[in-house]
């Protein structure tokens, strides 16, 4: 009973902290942790306004104001890498999202279990190899010399190509390799929806002579559209995120016209360089695109289909 | 069972093709490595090695494993993600025990400010100079403690913990068990398939560490294997010394596929249990979200 009580809302706080005290102890670690590491990172983000200097801190460093962004948009180096950064993510929206809503639908409609559950195996596997490993591989299969691809090439009669120490192919690399790691991963939560459709419907629309086809479009594109509209805006509030890694392992200086990015443009001159509250601002620049794009990707939602993520 | 009409049957076959070739083209390059790291120099030069060995030969292997600093990559790969995974659990079930308790006020603004980092984060150089004034630099502190405790690996073992009775619980505290205790040996042996599914996502997500060890790390006695496979196979700055061979079956191509072989080969092992509990973990997470 004593307890029960202690739920109250009326009852005081300190009385409950005083009680359960070594319940607060326990998340202590945690919260320190996110306040540490998450938020005094968020204040770092004034250096963005000063001239850093690492020996004079945050205190003593000079203000400048908005110089770094102002300075961002005279680079003619800055504005290609943004194209980059915009194009490599538009491409992936385009190419990469749709293909795993395509597999799961063709996957579904695979009656033999087993063959079905082989297949997954398979193509979950690469979403567990890292980007490095990835890259490995696809430098190793496209190599001039030795890979596998201009062998083929040359034995069919074609010119071999250095793929990756070419800028016009480095784009479609770059998203290649991310459908190739990330479709079947990406099926899961489609087949899970897939899976919660009413089976009723589908023999009410047998009974109604729908074909398989006009099943397709009738009952399982409409039930599985909050699923796809949900994780497409969360594909566009991480549009600019697609990776540091997944870029830097392809990122050669014969390819980089092409394929530099801003996270590895902050990388370069940031780190190696340490333009510290320059490549702050271009960090600040890119959260800021990214939310401007999840709240309009949000509100366009709404308005067209109903869903949105807050 | 209705009869199928014409059309339905070739769009059975039609899936069935284009699925078995969309799955054939995610397996091809990974059987292609592995056939290739076992084949000799001749097979590989000739082109003709596919998805299985031919001329097979273990020198490519032989020649990665006498190389010190692989071993002393793959150790600092097997610590990074043995302390690593360690630390991400005790922080993440003690923070996560008692957000899932009804006795803890406050739970949804702590809640909240974890939702709020997932939004708003901060770029690369602020957390990069907070590593560096906390002296973490160039140590594998810098590999683990910035990335304890991920938001959404909490949300799904609060979750579960909140699936415990609360009976059970009030019973351990009668019995005079602290609440760490209680953590310990109530929650913890009751929560085994949600610690697995967690700890499998973060001892990948440590095995498989690159960029935090290139920002964070510039002594290359401190590299993970994943750098070091780059340095091997991508930037090319370092190359491994064939071992003394007679027979020249050993190449600098096959060395490069063993290495990656080498690097993957922890996941390959665990593979089974990763889809299992990586899906059902994927479930969770989505359902809650």
């Amino acid at each position: 009973m004593k307890d029960q009580t202690a739920f109250r809302r009326k009852d005081n706080f300190w009385s409950n902290f005083k009680k359960f005290k070594s319940l607060y102890f326990l998340s202590l670690p945690g919260i320190l942790y996110f306040i540490l590491f998450k938020y005094v990172p968020l204040l770092g983000l004034v250096i963005a306004f000063q001239n850093y200097n690492i020996f004079k801190g945050v205190t003593e460093s000079a203000w400048v104001g908005l110089a770094h962004f102002k300075r961002m948009f005279e680079y003619y180096e800055f504005l290609s890498i943004l194209k980059n950064t915009l194009l490599i993510a538009m491409y992936d929206l385009i190419f990469a999202f749709p293909v795993p809503i395509l597999v799961a639908l063709l996957l579904n409609e695979i009656r033999k279990a087993t063959y079905k559950r082989f297949l997954q195996t398979i193509v979950y596997a690469p979403h567990f190899l890292s980007w490095v490993i990835i890259g490995s591989i696809f430098v190793e299969v496209l190599s001039p010399s030795t890979g596998i691809v201009n062998t083929l090439l040359a034995q069919f009669g074609f010119h071999t190509q250095y793929f990756l120490g070419d800028e016009s192919y480095i784009r479609t690399i770059i998203v290649g390799s991310g459908i190739w790691r990330d479709t079947g991963w990406g099926t899961i939560i489609y087949l899970a929806a897939l899976s919660g459709i009413n089976p009723d419907l589908y023999e009410a629309s047998e009974i109604d002579g729908a074909s398989r086809f006009r099943q397709t479009l009738s009952i399982t594109l409409p039930s599985l559209l909050p699923t796809i509209v949900i994780l497409f805006l969360l594909h566009i509030g991480n549009f600019l995120d697609f990776g540091f890694e997944r870029v830097f392992v392809f990122l050669n200086p014969l390819n980089s016209i092409n394929a530099d990015i801003l996270d590895t443009y902050i990388y370069r001159v940031g780190l190696i360089d340490r333009q510290y509250s320059y490549t702050t601002a271009v960090g600040i620049f890119k959260s800021l695109v990214g939310l401007l794009l999840i709240v309009f990707g949000n509100l366009l939602s709404k308005r067209a289909t109903g869903e949105s993520l807050y | 069972m209705r009869t199928r009409s014409v059309g339905e049957r070739l769009f059975t076959i039609f899936n069935y093709f284009i699925l078995s070739v969309f799955g054939m083209i995610t397996i091809f390059p990974i059987l292609h490595v592995i056939a290739r790291s076992l084949s000799s120099a001749k097979a590989i030069s000739s082109g003709k090695v596919f998805i299985y060995p031919l001329d097979v030969t273990l020198t490519n292997y032989y020649s990665v494993l006498q190389d010190v600093s692989v071993w002393h990559a793959f150790m600092i790969s097997v610590i990074i993600t043995v302390g690593g995974t360690f630390i991400n659990l005790v922080l993440t079930s003690s923070m996560a025990y008692p957000l899932s308790r009804r006795e803890y006020r406050g739970s949804s603004a702590v809640m909240l400010m974890v939702l709020f980092v997932l939004i708003f984060s901060a770029p690369l150089i602020p957390n990069y100079l907070l590593i560096r004034s906390l002296g973490m630099i160039n140590t594998l502190w810098a590999l683990v403690i910035p990335t304890a405790i991920s938001a959404f690996n909490l949300f799904v073992m609060r979750s579960f913990f909140s699936s415990i009775p609360n009976e059970l619980i009030e019973s351990a505290r009668i019995d005079g068990c602290s609440e760490a205790r209680t953590l310990w040996s109530i929650v913890i042996p009751l929560s085994k398939p949600v610690m697995a599914t967690m700890g499998l996502f973060y001892a990948v997500h440590h095995w498989n560490t690159y960029s935090a060890a290139i920002y964070y790390i510039n002594n290359s006695s401190l590299y993970p294997l994943q750098v070091k496979l780059a340095q091997f196979v991508i930037k090319e700055d370092a190359s491994i010394t064939p071992v003394d061979d007679v027979l020249l079956t050993v190449s600098q191509e096959g060395i490069k596929m063993a290495v990656i072989v080498i690097a993957a080969l922890p996941l390959i092992i665990v593979y089974p249990f990763l889809q299992r509990y990586f899906v059902k973990g994927l479930m969770i997470g989505s359902i809650k979200s």
